[in-house]
């Protein structure tokens, strides 16, 4: 009975990928197009707008673009390497949706499909596990150009993204203290089924989160490792054509993978503000409840990730010894004290 | 201290209080600041599609005008050459033969007329010295080019479309220049 193949849970599980990793790839493209739409209109300009209608085929013509550049592997560098970091950077960040659950069950000639790829029972281990590989696309990427500024970008990067992943883990504990569970799926089904999204319980823990996925991503405050004015453009300094674009299209995923993460641990997930699933799903059934809980989700990745670029074009980047600061200093003592007061909380109320 | 205007700010350099220290009501403030960006007017149009009105009084290239026949209405009297304080106007003149009554207004007219765009500094003046209502300058700009030769306008640039052959495209651009006129009367009347 082990040996027995289900062929029909490989194809469902198989065509899953290939729509979330599609669905994260056209999202992430979308999302250099927003970026710049949200730039332009935040600083009172127009943005891309010649491009199709709306200027809604610009980051195709710039995937063209990309594509149809000259690709140069600088002699001095370490071939393998200089090719694995952009790998790397891209893999890890594509990684990371394996784990989050898109929507609850969908039912399908008589099957039941979990839109979630994988339900693993250590979901949020595995989710830190593959975002501080992801450093590596960075230090790999900026050691093996040979170049001193994407060396300091690379080191700047790595250090940085390793302390802030420290205040993560933190905050995300006093969650997990709450919740009892490390697996994604239970804990959105905690939030649909009691209806508090779980940012309600624990505000500060969420705010040292979302500072910390800034960091993670490289974004506006925190993006010293390609800070362009300081260090010319980073890690990916030495990386032309699709190569670069791979690093550049990465930092999107990310984006939107963190937008995701967040949205799951504290926001909910697939549950629709104010309203009951169960009941709704005995009236209208239970595939377009889910449907409906998907969309909401990605309503609230697509919030997360405009923040992202509402950030981005409001704060200065901080200067590193400012974000060392912050990240030692501010965030994981303050991620600790959260930590230690959600705990005294929890033993308080189970007396 | 002792001032020399009112307008002097002393710089207080006090240490940031507990509230500025946190940052994020600054940053909640800044956030709002971007946000409201987003309903103000944008002074960006869309330049080829939509274009700035000019001033009325905007010199640009210059026309060599035609009278209502068609004919060249220049005599090649090198006023315009004279008052142009960059020399950038040449001419030749030549004798209109007899059977070129239709193409020249006058006995004499220009046989070659060039105008160098890069030495011409569009005051103007020429429009003012020409006698015979030949020279304008129009609210075409200089467009952008590879060589310095091309910038030196002859005749076939500058004189305006003939009201016989191309009717359309004389009207737009004497329409063009009526309106030249009229805002250069009307800006002279002011002054």
């Amino acid at each position: 009975m082990m040996l027995a193949v289900d062929f029909a849970l490989m194809l469902e599980k198989f065509l899953l990928i290939v729509v979330i990793i599609m669905g994260s790839l056209v999202i992430a493209m979308y999302a250099t197009y927003a970026e710049r739409k949200v730039a332009g209109i935040l600083q009172d300009r127009r943005g891309p707008n010649r491009a199709g209608p709306f200027g809604l085929l610009q980051p195709v013509a710039d995937g063209v673009k990309l594509f149809m550049k000259e690709e140069i592997i600088p002699l001095t560098s370490s071939k393998w390497l200089f090719i694995l970091g952009p790998c790397l950077a891209m893999v890890t960040a594509m990684m990371t949706s394996a784990v989050i659950p898109w929507g609850s069950k969908i039912e399908i000639a008589g099957r039941t499909v979990d839109l979630q790829i994988a339900d693993i029972n250590i979901g949020v281990l595995y989710i830190f596990g593959v975002v501080s590989m992801g450093v590596y696309g960075i230090m790999i990427g900026g050691w093996a150009s040979n170049n001193k500024f994407s060396l300091i970008a690379a080191v700047r990067g790595a250090s940085q993204i390793i302390s802030y992943e420290l205040a993560m883990g933190l905050s995300l504990i006093a969650l997990l203290m709450l919740t009892g569970s490390l697996s994604m799926k239970t804990i959105v089904e905690q939030q649909v089924s009691s209806g508090i999204w779980n940012v309600l319980l624990q505000p500060l823990g969420f705010l040292i989160f979302l500072i910390c996925a800034f960091a993670e991503c490289n974004r506006t405050p925190f993006d010293l490792p390609e800070a362009e004015n300081e260090l010319n453009f980073g890690y990916h300094q030495e990386y032309s054509s699709m190569k670069l674009g791979f690093y550049l299209f990465a930092e999107y995923i990310n984006m939107f993978i963190s937008s995701a993460v967040m949205a799951t641990l504290y926001f909910g997930g697939y549950d629709i503000p104010f309203v009951n699933e169960a009941n709704l799903a005995q009236s209208w059934g239970e595939n377009l409840v889910t449907v409906l809980g998907s969309v909401t989700l990605l309503l609230k990745v697509a919030f997360f990730l405009f923040f992202f670029m509402w950030v981005r074009w409001t704060i200065p980047r901080f200067r590193y010894d400012q974000l060392m600061d912050l990240g030692w200093k501010k965030l994981i003592p303050l991620a600790l004290a959260n930590m230690l007061i959600t705990g005294a909380v929890i033993l308080w109320l189970n007396k | 201290m002792q001032t020399l205007t009112n307008r002097a700010k002393v710089l207080e350099q006090k240490p940031l209080t507990f509230m500025e220290r946190l940052y994020l009501p600054n940053i909640a403030k800044g956030m709002a600041i971007t946000f409201s960006h987003m309903f103000k007017k944008r002074p960006t149009i869309n330049y080829p599609e939509q274009t700035r009105p000019f001033s009325p009084v905007f010199r640009g290239l210059h026309i060599l005008n035609r009278d209502e026949e068609g004919r060249e209405r220049c005599t090649a009297c090198g006023l315009c050459a004279v008052a142009c304080p960059a020399e950038a106007i040449t001419m030749e003149a030549a004798e209109r033969k007899s059977n070129e009554e239709h193409l020249y207004r006058e006995e004499k007219y220009a046989a070659r007329y060039e105008i160098n765009m890069l030495r011409c500094i569009f005051c103007g003046l020429c429009e003012e010295a020409c006698p015979k209502d030949a020279i304008y300058l129009s609210e075409t700009f200089a467009p952008a080019n590879f060589t310095r030769q091309s910038f030196i306008y002859g005749k076939p640039d500058l004189l305006i479309p003939d009201p016989k052959s191309q009717p359309d495209e004389f009207r737009m651009a004497q329409g063009r220049l009526e309106a030249h006129k009229a805002n250069v009367k009307a800006a002279k009347n002011d002054q």
